[in-house]
């Protein structure tokens, strides 16, 4: 556990040594977070002032908490075990005595949680002092918010990990990856809120662990949803972290009995 | 600190690993391990040598659990490396000299301490590890450096560090000295031989530098295209193929060629005969013997035996089983 836990810290502080790409980070955030205030705010005021339970003030939280999240919610598809797998430096992390499979995870959590340092708290600040934002009224949505923030981060790290370890029955991961991309970012919420969708897609997404990556979050962050729903839905978000965890274990037990190391 | 084992360190039976490769557009089965029984004892340094693609680094990855076997047994430290990984990872320490087991972007003492915290190592006892370490790999000056900023020979050196941070009872070494100038091998070589007579450490070693195999090693093994084909001293190994011995002489005055010394062969003469080379086996006669003829002939100043190369040797073996 403290092993684990050292991995985390070591995750973490080696994020904290690329700061200018953290800095690049929270431009292009701030950047996109604009265009999507002009386009979502654009929306909502052509519907009268609301959108599917959004007003503008909920819609600019919704906007900059899931900007912010972007530096630590892997959307992207890329991991490190994946170029692990394919240059075959893998075989360094099955010669300790830990689990593959949590070590990674642990890693990619550290260096997520860091990243809320620089990208996700500026961004949220930046968006609140820009064009304000709606905050919860309930103090329960804080302490439930930072649970279902961190659910959102590690539910990320153990999906795409299994993008990552696919990397032992495939010899390239990167179609993976890309149909990753495209698809989380949509249905994670990035673009557009899941309430926003159609009905039928909107049962999509649900049926994957995408929104509990980051429309969860938001949700409960921004106070948008409250009380025994917004319990109801870190609930959901423990059912997928239970599931993906589940699933990289035996992935990674099975992938280990195929590993053919590559190189040297 | 050290566990005595009973038993060997190694033992494989009949171990064999097939790889199945697209060739175009056919599939092909290239066997990389192929009926290997090998037997080490706790204290042995091994040398693991053999060409290019012989099947070295696949039945390091063997012993390591980090391969699946596709045909016969393997034990390691007493533990099946595939269904006892973790455990074995405990007694284990591998230096590939091709991948880095430091974290990148870390310094080299965030990376030691990690892997302490990795194998559980307690406070005194890491400490103690990682002084010592750091004293007889002289990591001291590039302790703070980050990992991508060492220079090969800095990172080799974190390298063993970190292998063999946790004391373990055997040390794998994959190819450790490529790319080293002859300081820093020569530095590793007393290292290892440090490293191994005060904590009894048994050695494997892969490597293309002879000059490791010559220091550092008692026993040979020599693989060729997945096999063992010698298992002995390297004194054996130049018997097996009947490698000549070079004598070399300096005499006293020009000296018409010494082509009539009993059991030898005359090889050349330097400095208007001055200097002579004279090819015997050890097999037929001895350098005194010869010396002692020679003595006969002319009056020598200074003499040097030289030994056959290995890679000749090897290239020989090689030669005989084509
Ligand atoms: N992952 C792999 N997929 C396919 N073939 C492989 C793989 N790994 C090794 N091989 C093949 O197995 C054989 C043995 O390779 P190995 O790396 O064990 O050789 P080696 O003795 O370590 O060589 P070197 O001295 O060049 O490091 C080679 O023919 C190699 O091409
Ligand atoms: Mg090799």
């Amino acid at each position: 556990m403290r092993t684990y836990l050292r991995l985390f810290v070591a995750g973490f502080r080696r994020q904290s040594t690329y700061r200018l790409a953290a800095f690049g980070g929270l431009v292009a955030n701030t950047a996109f977070g604009l265009l999507k205030v002009a386009l979502l705010f654009a929306a909502v005021r052509t519907s009268g002032g609301e959108l599917a339970g959004y007003d503008v003030a909920m819609m600019s939280s919704y906007i900059w908490i899931s900007q912010g999240m972007l530096g630590s919610v892997n959307l992207t598809g890329r991991t490190e075990i994946a170029d692990r797998i394919r240059t075959g430096d893998v075989a360094v992390d099955f010669l300790r005595p830990l689990d593959v499979h949590l070590a990674s995870v642990t890693t990619e959590v550290g260096r997520a949680v860091f990243a809320l340092i620089p990208r996700g708290i500026p961004s949220v600040v930046i968006g609140a002092l820009l064009v304000g934002m709606a905050v919860p009224e309930d103090p329960w949505a804080y302490p439930l918010g930072a649970v279902s923030l961190l659910l959102g981060i590690v539910v990320s790290a153990t999906t795409v990990y299994l993008v990552g370890v696919s990397g032992f029955w495939l010899l390239e991961t990167r179609g993976v990856a890309l149909l990753y991309m495209v698809v989380s970012g949509f249905l994670a919420g990035l673009f557009v809120p899941i309430a926003l969708f159609p009905d039928w897609l909107r049962l999509v997404a649900t049926a994957t662990p995408f929104p509990a990556m980051m429309m969860y979050p938001v949700d409960v962050l921004s106070g948008r949803v409250g009380g025994a729903a917004a319990v109801g839905l870190v609930a959901l978000q423990v059912l997928w972290l239970v599931l993906t965890v589940a699933a990289g274990q035996l992935a990674t037990r099975a992938g280990r009995r195929r590993l053919e190391v590559q190189g040297g | 600190m050290i566990t005595p084992t009973i038993g060997p360190i190694i033992e494989t039976h009949d171990l064999g690993r097939d790889f199945r490769v697209r060739d175009g557009l056919r599939r092909r089965t290239v066997v990389a391990v192929d009926r290997l029984s090998i037997r080490v004892e706790p204290g042995e340094a091994v040398g693991y040598i053999g060409a290019n693609g012989a099947g070295k680094s696949t039945t390091i990855k063997l012993l390591t659990g980090i391969l699946m076997p596709t045909r016969g047994t393997v034990a390691t430290c007493g533990l099946r490396p595939m269904a006892d990984r973790r455990r074995l990872a405990r007694e284990v320490g591998v230096v590939f000299g091709q991948r880095t087991q430091l974290w990148w972007d870390l310094p080299v003492r965030d990376s030691l301490r990690l892997l302490a915290s990795i194998h559980a190592l307690g406070r005194v006892a890491e400490r103690e590890r990682t002084d010592e370490l750091v004293e007889r790999l002289e990591l001291a000056e590039f302790l703070g450096t980050p990992v991508r900023q060492l220079s090969l020979g800095q990172r080799m050196r974190a390298e063993v560090a970190a292998a063999l941070l946790h004391s373990p009872r055997l040390v794998i070494l994959d190819e450790p000295t490529i790319g080293l100038d002859v300081l820093s091998k020569q530095r590793l070589r007393e290292f290892l031989i440090a490293e191994r007579s005060r904590h009894g450490t048994t050695l494997l070693l892969t490597t293309h530098d002879m000059g490791d195999v010559e220091r550092l090693c008692d026993r040979i093994l020599l693989v060729d295209r997945g096999s063992l084909v010698y298992d002995g001293t390297l004194a054996g190994l130049s018997r097996t193929v009947g490698a000549e011995r070079v004598l070399v002489v300096d005499l006293a005055e020009p000296t018409p060629d010494l082509a009539d010394v009993p059991d030898t062969r005359h090889l050349g003469s330097e400095a208007g005969g001055m200097r002579q080379r004279l090819a015997f086996d050890p097999e037929s006669t001895t350098a005194a013997r010869v010396l002692a003829s020679l003595s006969d002939r002319a009056e020598l100043v200074d003499l040097a035996v030289e030994e056959p190369e290995i890679e000749e040797i090897v290239r020989r073996i090689y030669a005989s089983r084509r």
